[in-house]
């Protein structure tokens, strides 16, 4: 665990949504937002239900299991904080509840990397504030 | 409802010279003064005449360049903030405000020092007022180092690659073509410099499958156009080009890339049916498309939402030369974003002028009455006008 200080890469801001979605994170929770009365799931989190016009939701939990969506290989970082990752491959992953995540893999070499392959939420702990959801191949 | 048909043209149009080192030696704003000047000029007008002005988002301001230029009777100011489609949309409001009467003449200008100043690949999320999804984007993808145009986009081309089987010498073939076409413009950044497939394959990847060579330039330079009302533009001098119909759309949702159903449904999926259905016109009537370029893959998927293919065909579509001079379609006949200069969309709107004038010395498409140009920003924005002679 490193303190935020050194932790050189970008982090997001811990208030509001986000800071619920990822406040779970650090519990070792992936929570998504759920809509109370139609019961749709979202991500990124809204402060409404898109499909059926309620304000309420609540934080439900997600089995954390998805398939690879789509990816990318970044082989030349443009933010200067991934130069020494490279090559390093963002990820998407669509979640079994329907909602889809950016992330990484944690367990997966680029060339390794395909659509439809099986996945399950781990959190990396990347400093004391700020656990970041990634994925690593579903053990069966 | 939009703009009722033909009832706006292009009457003036400007540009500064392009360039990457040793940079243009102007501030952003001298760029767009220049290139404004040079299209007011051409249009015959004083600057006292231009009572719009419709600055790109985040680049310019109506005040600012109202004060350099000398228009003193501004009565319309609005800015478009769809990114790069902004020039394409501008197109559609100002021909709606001439058409209303809310302003004659309307200057649209773009520019900036996208090489010497601050590149292209840094106007990223980190700053969260220049994009609409900026928050977004500082939460849920910088953390991953999901960070620019490049990777974002990259993910749509890889799952059209796994959806339709879209190769990558397909976008090399779109590459190829847009180098091709700068080697006949001389203002082109790439001109002299001719490009194979080969080393397309063999340039470095930078977001995969977007190689070096399947991103735009960065560099410094604007331009810029006149928009006036059809019966005034006949008392100027110039050669009015027709603003047959323009239409704007956004995907849904514009601020999120990767939670979208229909991951290839952009704004221009929304906007072109009905910029066709208000011009009377159809994909196959079209004798050009400017298309915003700012990777190979976005002209792929573009070329498929307008309609000149069915989506998943686009990679079959840009092979064996349709889309260069001479083809089907030739697209970008000055080489676009990808081998002239990155002039936020503007010079492409420049470049569909000059062809319908006949004014495309070198790389004219022969008998050209019909162009498109459309508009890309931001996650997916999208904007197209149809123009005509």
């Amino acid at each position: 665990m490193t303190d935020t200080r050194e932790y050189p890469k970008p982090l997001p801001e811990l208030e509001g949504l986000a800071g619920e979605f990822y406040g779970f994170c650090k519990r070792g929770e992936l929570r998504f937002q759920r809509c109370t009365d139609c019961r749709a799931w979202r991500h990124v989190p809204r402060e409404m239900c898109a499909g059926c016009g309620s304000f309420r939701w609540e934080w439900e939990r997600s089995d954390g299991r998805g398939t690879l969506f789509t990816w990318t290989v970044v082989g030349r970082a443009l933010h200067p904080a991934f130069q020494a990752d490279t090559p390093y491959a963002p990820v998407v992953v669509e979640m079994d509840e329907g909602v889809r995540v950016l992330s990484q893999l944690t367990d997966c070499a680029p060339d390794e990397l395909e659509i439809g392959m099986r996945v399950e939420v781990v959190f990396d702990h990347v400093s004391d504030e700020v656990a970041l959801p990634k994925f690593r191949r579903e053990q069966s | 409802m939009g703009v009722p048909r033909e009832e706006a043209c292009i009457v003036g149009v400007g540009e500064t010279d392009y360039c990457r080192k040793p940079g243009s030696g102007r501030s952003q704003l001298g760029l767009q003064l220049q290139a404004a000047r040079a299209a007011i000029e051409e249009a015959g007008l004083r600057p006292a005449e231009i009572d719009g002005i419709m600055p790109f988002p985040n680049l310019g301001r109506a005040e600012e360049l109202a004060a350099n230029l000398g228009c003193e009777n501004l009565r319309f100011a609005a800015t478009i903030h769809m990114g790069g489609a902004a020039p394409v949309a501008s197109l559609e409001v100002a021909a709606a405000a001439v058409a209303s009467g809310m302003a004659n003449h309307v200057l649209l200008p773009a520019g900036w020092n996208g090489y010497s100043g601050a590149r292209a690949r840094e106007t990223v999320a980190s700053d969260t007022a220049s994009i609409p999804g900026g928050a977004i984007a500082r939460d849920y993808y910088l953390p991953f180092g999901f960070t620019a145009p490049p990777q974002w986009y990259s993910v749509m081309a890889r799952r059209h690659m796994h959806e339709f089987g879209t190769r990558s010498e397909q976008l090399g073939a779109i590459a190829v073509a847009m180098r091709k076409h700068a080697q006949l413009n001389p203002r082109a950044v790439m001109h002299g410099r001719p490009m194979t497939l080969e080393d397309y394959m063999a340039s470095p990847m930078l977001a995969d499958p977007y190689r070096f060579f399947d991103c735009c330039l960065e560099t410094d330079g604007a331009a810029a156009v006149v928009v006036t009302r059809a019966e005034r533009a006949r008392d100027l001098p110039g050669k009015p080009v027709t603003i047959a119909s323009g239409a704007c759309g956004q995907p849904y949702p514009a601020d999120e890339i990767t939670n979208r159903r229909d991951i290839f449904r952009t704004g221009l999926t929304i906007a072109a049916p009905e910029a066709f259905a208000k011009a009377g016109v159809a994909p196959g009537d079209v004798d050009f498309a400017m298309i915003y370029d700012c990777f190979t893959f976005e002209v792929l998927q573009q070329l498929e939402e307008v309609g000149f293919c069915k989506r998943g065909e686009g990679g079959h579509f840009v092979e064996n030369g349709r889309i260069e001079l001479g083809g089907e379609l030739p697209v970008n006949t000055h080489g676009g974003l990808l081998s002239e200069a990155h002039v936020l969309g503007m010079s492409h709107i420049v470049e569909a002028v000059r062809q319908l004038r006949g004014e495309a010395t070198g790389r004219q498409v022969e008998g050209a009455e019909i162009g498109v140009v459309t508009g890309w920003g931001d996650f997916g924005d999208g904007s197209i006008a149809i123009l005509r002679r």
